[in-house]
């Protein structure tokens, strides 16, 4: 397995490419191309904004102003996550051909499907880069360092998953659609268009079990919420499950590898 | 030096039986089999034992039919996939030409392609670039290498991957049926990329079902068959032995699958009338009845039903009819059709003025062909009784195939007697230098001029 990982080394060139493919494939032929990465998750704010200042007016907790800001800290890395997991369900199958007739290692196409989504996340951290500007919060220096290790937590939970995922989904078609509904529940459970402290202490539990929570909490930590960074043990433990969740996820797709291409 | 080394190599798939398949995550979880399923427990058997090596600097050719585990076989070899049992042990860089162009993405340009299957098939960066300008101009796409390869043709797509596999520079060369890429001049140049190959000494594995190219290529044959090596060694032989193989099996599922003329109905001549007009454009039979054509045969020069003819042979069509009352307005015609539907030969007992009285109860008439000088291919037989003014009483439209097949490659549907003379300043040689000019075929032309 561990050999298996060394060798991913080598294929750096080759998985830098694919994603560089797999970025500039996704908006040939579309009038906006790449500007889609920011107008995505802009959409998505404005919808949950409209939600909770048209719909649902005055439910928006006190002490989360401003709101669009709080909410695009989460929804950022959210949709990262989420479309990596639900494009690796498909990314075996879509690139069956070439694991049953180049050879070729197979995890290399969910790696590249969740370094794509993170180029995309990328893509959008200018708009909070601008929200942070217009709203004049201030963010310091040594605050912003620790948002590089929250994105590589993230990454190593979210590889872990799309190995898992990916494998998975070329045994059990099912598992595209079970997650589909999984990943809408999931992100209701996560705290990131309501804050943590908002919800009964039962649902805490809950939320403590998801170790996404922990992830948008750090975000929101370094970008939303002032002052230093107060959360380092939840970081370093979610950093923790993190990769064992990527060592279980890598070990479940090596055992499974020699029989993907008798099964796509 | 061994390049190749195959032992004992078994791969069975998992044949999707009743209980695995609508198997879905849930019912394996209930049934508690999740870990079992994932296991290749049982299922069906591509290679059963397959045992053989490739030396270093050989070419190797694979040959049998579809289903016989040769694809198998060489995704083994290329490392995709791992065998059920056995070993598989190679020695060098491997190219397998396997799907060409597989991983091409549409939406990017031919050049970026080129460099990710590149790196896919194991070059580096810097390797591709350097060799770029080969690989575009051996797939002779240099017009178009900067447009996105959904725009391209088959044949230039197909073309673009053969030319990122061969610059490779492989040590071991597996090809799995990909020369029928391109045009005439592009094969051609394939196959000199290949004689280069085995000049500089690389190994070559090539699975094909174009023997003559087994022939010419290759040091040697193995002819799988079901999973197992049924013979190997001088492709000359090998090809020779299966090309007779082939023809017996098909010369058995012919007489297998003829197709038994519709059973006879008792109904009144009327009733036929209206139940024709139904059938008119379905099962090629049609007529009022009067006369039936109760059995057709097609017999070789012993009397045996046979449905492969070699070009040449005697074919007899032999047809049992019975009037159901005495009759004197009636002829019998033939016709012979190629796959293609063209008509290459018809007549009937009316317009060759055959005198035939009165038929009145069950007879057997034949039509011999003493020497069937088509080329090779399946034919149709067309079998017919009818008025003399020409309205059926049961004819029979393409109901009956038979096969004929050459040694040689001629091409048409006529093959005239014929001998080749030369006068003045031609040399004939005797060996077999030129590739097309085989002994068998000396052998027929002068069996065929000798009848």
């Amino acid at each position: 397995m561990f050999a298996n990982l060394r060798l991913l080394i080598r294929y750096r060139p080759l998985i830098q490419s694919l994603a560089a493919r797999e970025l500039k494939a996704r908006y040939r032929g579309s009038l906006l191309g790449f500007f889609w990465s920011f107008v995505n998750p802009l959409l998505l704010l404005l919808i949950y904004s409209f939600v909770f200042t048209v719909v649902l007016p005055g439910t928006r907790p006190e002490g989360y102003e401003p709101y669009a800001l709080f909410m695009l800290c989460g929804l950022l890395p959210w949709t990262w996550f989420s479309s990596s997991l639900l494009e690796s369900s498909n990314a075996l199958i879509t690139g069956g051909n070439l694991i049953k007739k180049v050879l070729f290692p197979a995890e290399i196409l969910p790696i590249t499907t969740v370094l794509a989504n993170l180029a995309h996340f990328c893509l959008g951290l200018p708009i909070l880069a601008v929200f942070l500007i217009y709203y004049g919060t201030t963010v310091s220096f040594f605050e912003l360092l620790w948002f590089p290790i929250i994105v590589v937590v993230q990454l190593l939970l979210t590889l872990g998953l799309a190995f898992i995922v990916s494998a998975l989904t070329v045994y059990f078609r099912d598992v595209r659609d079970l997650l589909m509904n999984l990943l809408t529940l999931w992100f209701f459970l996560t705290p990131i268009i309501y804050p943590a402290s908002m919800a009964p202490p039962w649902a805490q539990t809950i939320l403590n079990l998801n170790p996404f929570t922990h992830l948008a909490i750090s975000y929101q930590e370094v970008l939303f919420r002032p002052g230093p960074f107060h959360e380092v043990w939840r970081l370093a433990i979610v950093g923790g499950i993190s990769v064992l969740v990527f060592l279980i996820g890598y070990f479940i797709f090596d055992r499974l590898r020699d029989t993907l291409a008798d099964e796509i | 030096m061994t390049a190749i080394q195959i032992h004992e190599v078994s791969k069975a798939y998992r044949r999707f039986s009743r209980r695995r398949k609508f198997a879905t995550l849930k019912s394996a979880l209930l049934s508690r089999t999740l870990l079992r399923d994932l296991r290749v427990n049982e299922g069906f058997e591509a290679l059963k034992g397959v045992s053989f090596d490739v030396e270093t600097g050989r070419s190797v050719g694979i040959i049998g039919r579809n289903g016989s585990g040769k694809s198998t076989l060489l995704k083994l070899i290329a490392g995709i996939g791992k065998p059920t049992m056995g070993k598989v042990r190679v020695n060098g860089r491997i190219s397998a030409l396997i799907e060409l162009g597989a991983g091409f993405h549409p939406e990017i340009s031919g050049r970026e392609n080129i460099f990710i299957n590149g790196m896919m098939l194991g070059l580096s960066r810097r390797e591709i670039a350097s060799q770029l300008d080969a690989i575009v101009a051996f797939a002779e796409l240099e017009d178009f290498i900067d447009a996105p390869v959904k725009t391209y043709s088959s044949g230039m797509y197909m073309r673009l991957g053969f030319s990122v596999a061969i610059h490779v520079d492989p040590d071991i060369l597996l090809v799995d049926e990909v020369l029928a890429v391109g045009d005439e001049a592009f094969t051609h140049k394939c196959l000199d990329k290949f004689s280069e190959f085995r000049r500089r000494g690389k190994t070559i594995v090539l699975v094909t079902h174009s023997l003559d190219l087994i022939e010419r290529l290759c040091d040697e044959a193995i002819w799988l068959d079901q999973g197992l090596v049924k013979a190997q060694g001088n492709p000359r032989r090998v090809v020779d032995a299966y090309r007779l193989d082939v023809a017996r099996v098909e010369d058995q599922q012919l007489i297998a699958t003829k197709k038994s003329p519709p059973t006879v109905t008792d109904d009144t001549p009327e009733d036929d009338v209206e139940h024709e007009t139904e059938d008119e454009a379905g099962p090629g039979r049609w007529g009022s009845r009067e006369v039936e054509i109760l059995d057709v045969q097609l017999l070789g020069r012993d009397g045996q039903i046979q449905k492969v003819f070699e070009t040449g042979d005697q074919m007899e069509i032999r047809l049992r009819v019975r009037p159901s009352y005495p009759m004197t307005d009636f002829a019998f015609g033939i016709g012979i059709f190629n796959a293609e539907g063209v008509s290459c030969y018809g007549t009937n007992t009316q317009i060759e003025g055959v005198k035939l009285g009165e038929l009145h109860s069950e007879a057997d008439v034949s039509f011999i062909i003493n020497s069937l000088d088509l080329v090779a291919g399946t034919y149709m037989v067309d079998v017919a009784v009818h008025r003399q003014n020409g309205a059926p009483y049961d004819y029979h439209h393409h109901l009956y195939t038979c096969r004929v097949t050459s040694q040689v490659n001629d091409v048409g549907i006529f093959r005239p007697r014929h001998r080749w003379s030369f006068t003045g300043g031609v040399k004939m040689t005797l060996g077999n230098e030129t590739s097309q000019n085989k002994p068998e075929e000396q052998k027929t032309l002068e069996s065929s001029d000798t009848e």
